[in-house]
């Protein structure tokens, strides 16, 4: 565990006061338990979570403080059950949530698809692992196709966020609670084995969220109103199909609404490099000494992956130049990238799938090359 | 009659379930479907001593029963041997 | 006259789309009633099944989930542990309960989880066309076994509540069947007490397992289906309280 959290932390104090004392102090914390207090902080009720490496840390540091809080912990017997779990507390009105990596992200499809079909919010964190199949433990970016794409059956979305540090795990958590329950859906948290085992400051506090509508759908106990039934099968004829209907609407006011991203260096730009996550640090470093050589490129950085940040990359395109897509696989987000640039501009791939990282030096050689300018 | 069914006739599915637990034989199938094609339950006869037996058997609930309290005759069901049951009417 | 039974409330005043003489309606009445009796309607959460009784939210009137197949006790556990003053239970079939979702009812079990669970056995997969169930019979003919069941290439008929009854986590656990009245009243009883255990706060999983008839896909009348549960079903699956 890490003893400089618990330094923060005064078993008797309310959590208001918990929260102030902590607010503003910055400690070091490895990104799974500095997501975990997050939540916490987030005032998520419930954790339902099964063990998988690289995102241990989170299970484990919520069987200590969910307890210390009053709220709910329960190593489940499977990814299945723990998605379950989550279904069942959302259905009545609270806040679960759970964690795991990329192969038990699998088993949660089901589930994932349900609590979509049933408009209930949840928040799922996928620390992405090597795949496909059992894989390594190794970091990687190779679940995007199956966070962005469904990966359940049916017409749905997810939100994913893709914090590329510790401090964004950390603010994505009170972002993932709000809109989960704003736009009653998912959101999944995609991060990466390195983000979920790394140390960095961070400061953790307790912000206002959101104003969100009142949960008078949750499952609560038919007192003095009609019951409330939450399901996901519609048979009649046209009802799913209301239903879909009235799901898009939402996701095209999400498209609307919810788009994060940052720009770096875009306007005089020959190279605008883009990357998610761990791989937009690297990205970051290589564009950086690409600047120091004089070579002009720049960097955009998706911090919401659905919604795409569609229209500033097709902007960014609007002048012809060379789009090279950083991914730890074999090229997943960049045909997102393709979608939004949409011909105008060339758009090249370069990834390390399995596990693999790329280095800076791989990177800027990458620019170097493509830029023609050959190192001076 | 110490007892009184009302079948929802329109609701009945004609499973006979009802036709069959009857300790007084006081249910029968019609030869009459119902709207929806199924030939429902009917009582035949007076001698129902509202048991409630068919009530509790019914898989749809569509029987009401009712027994007359005056007093006279108790009405007593007991579980009988391998699960039937007896109707015993003991004069108070 | 004074009106012996009558519809409870919470039982909803409509069609359902069981067949003619299938346990379901029983078995529904009976919880019900159960709940109307205890007075626990605006406490109560349900959560529906995968199979033909899928749409029990359409006639239990109280608050209802339906999830994915296998997962109500999952469900259960994440409603029960974050509310704990709500008596939530599970209505379950053969498949969902002991088929996809024995890892899940296993748990649950063993976990110790204070919930009631309404375990529906009628030895076939209603809602899919009666398919072969993890309680199917030996020599019963389903839809995937026309030879019949055999124990060499199926194995044999899965005992759930001695099964559950053996984990530490389970509270009680009996077996009913709603084959002739006194049984349905038995049956009745026992749902009750599985009920009232999660009133009282009684830690650990209340099951009880009601043997049911399932006339069509046993190819029997509904009368016929009922003498065949006393025949044949409880010699498999005898009727009693295992646990508790």
């Amino acid at each position: 565990m890490n003893p400089v959290a618990d330094s923060i932390r005064d078993r008797n104090m309310t959590e208001e006061g918990r929260s102030s004392k902590g607010a503003g102090k910055r400690i070091l914390m490895c990104g799974n338990e500095a997501l975990a207090e997050s939540a916490i902080l987030a005032g998520c009720d419930a954790y339902f979570g099964y063990p998988i490496t690289p995102q241990n840390e989170i299970p484990a540091y919520m069987s200590r403080r969910m307890p210390e809080e009053g709220r709910v912990f329960v190593q489940t017997e499977s990814e299945l059950a723990a998605i379950n779990m989550v279904f069942g507390a959302s259905a009545t009105g609270k806040r679960a949530m759970t964690s795991s990596s990329s192969p038990g992200i699998s088993l949660m499809q089901e589930g994932i698809s349900y609590l979509a079909g049933a408009e209930l919010p949840a928040v799922v964190v996928n620390v992405m692992r090597g795949g496909p199949g059992l894989g390594n433990i190794a970091p990687s970016q190779a679940d995007y196709f199956q966070a962005t794409r469904g990966g359940g059956h049916g017409d749905y979305r997810t939100i994913v966020l893709g914090p590329s540090g510790v401090q964004e795990m950390v603010d994505c958590m009170p972002l993932a609670f709000d809109l989960a329950d704003q736009y009653r859906m998912t959101v999944m948290v995609l991060a990466d084995g390195i983000l979920g085992q790394m140390m960095e400051p961070v400061v953790l506090e307790k912000k206002p969220g959101r104003e969100l509508p009142p949960k008078d759908w949750a499952l609560t106990g038919a007192k003095g109103r009609k019951q409330n039934i939450v399901r996901s099968l519609w048979l009649p004829e046209g009802a799913l199909e209301k239903l879909n209907n009235k799901m898009l609407d939402r996701y095209k006011e999400i498209e609307q609404n919810e788009v994060l991203c940052e720009k770096y260096e875009i306007d005089d730009a020959d190279i605008v490099l883009v990357a998610y996550g761990f791989s937009a640090r690297i990205v970051r470093s290589a564009v950086g000494r690409a600047r120091e050589e004089g070579i002009k490129a720049g960097w955009i950085r998706p911090i919401t992956l659905w919604p795409f940040p569609t229209e500033q990359i097709s902007k960014a395109a609007d002048e012809f130049r060379i789009f090279l897509v950083v991914e730890m696989s074999n090229g997943q987000m960049v045909e997102d990238v393709r979608l939004a640039v949409n011909g105008k501009s060339p758009v090249l791939f370069h990834g390390r799938p399995g596990g693999g990282i790329p280095t800076v030096d791989e990177i800027l050689n990458k620019i170097r090359q493509l830029t023609l300018k050959p190192k001076t | 009659m110490a007892g009184k069914i009302i079948i929802n006739t329109e609701r009945c599915k004609g499973c006979g379930l009802c036709v069959v637990v009857c300790p007084k034989n006081v249910i029968v199938v019609s030869e009459k479907s119902n709207s929806i094609g199924y030939f429902p339950a009917r009582v035949s006869s007076d001698e129902c001593t509202g048991c409630g037996s068919c009530a509790i058997i019914c898989p749809d609930a569509i029987i009401e029963v009712f027994r007359d309290d005056s007093g006279e005759v108790e009405i007593v069901i007991e579980p009988g041997e391998e699960g039937g049951q007896k109707v015993i009417e003991e004069n108070k | 006259m004074k009106t012996v039974f009558k519809r409870t409330s919470t039982l909803k005043d409509c069609k359902t789309h069981y067949c003619p003489g299938c346990g379901h309606g029983i078995a529904h009445r009976l919880v019900a009633e159960i709940i109307d009796e205890l007075d626990i309607r605006d406490r109560t959460i349900g959560i529906a099944p995968v199979g033909c009784a899928v749409l029990a939210y359409d006639y239990f009137d109280i608050d209802m989930v339906e999830v994915a197949h296998g997962r109500p006790p999952a469900v259960a556990t994440g409603m029960k542990r974050t509310n704990p003053d709500k008596i939530i239970f599970s209505y379950q079939g053969d498949g969902d309960l002991a088929s996809i979702g024995a890892a899940e009812i296993l748990h649950a079990g063993h976990r110790g989880e204070q919930i009631t669970v309404v375990f529906i056995n009628n030895a076939v997969y209603g809602m899919t066309g009666g398919q072969m169930a993890p309680t199917t019979m030996l020599e019963q003919v389903t839809a995937t076994t026309p030879k019949g069941r055999s124990a060499a290439e199926q194995g044999y008929p899965l005992q759930v509540s001695e099964l559950l009854a053996t984990l530490p986590g389970t509270v009680y656990i009996e077996r009913c069947a709603l084959s002739n009245v006194a049984n349905v009243r038995k049956t009745k009883k026992a749902i009750k007490h599985a009920f009232e255990l999660q009133l009282e706060g009684v830690e650990g999983m209340s099951l009880v397992e009601v043997l049911s008839p399932c006339p069509t896909y046993w190819r029997m009348s509904p009368a016929k289906a009922m003498e065949w549960i006393e025949t044949n079903m409880m010699k498999v699956f005898p009727l009693g309280r295992l646990k508790g």
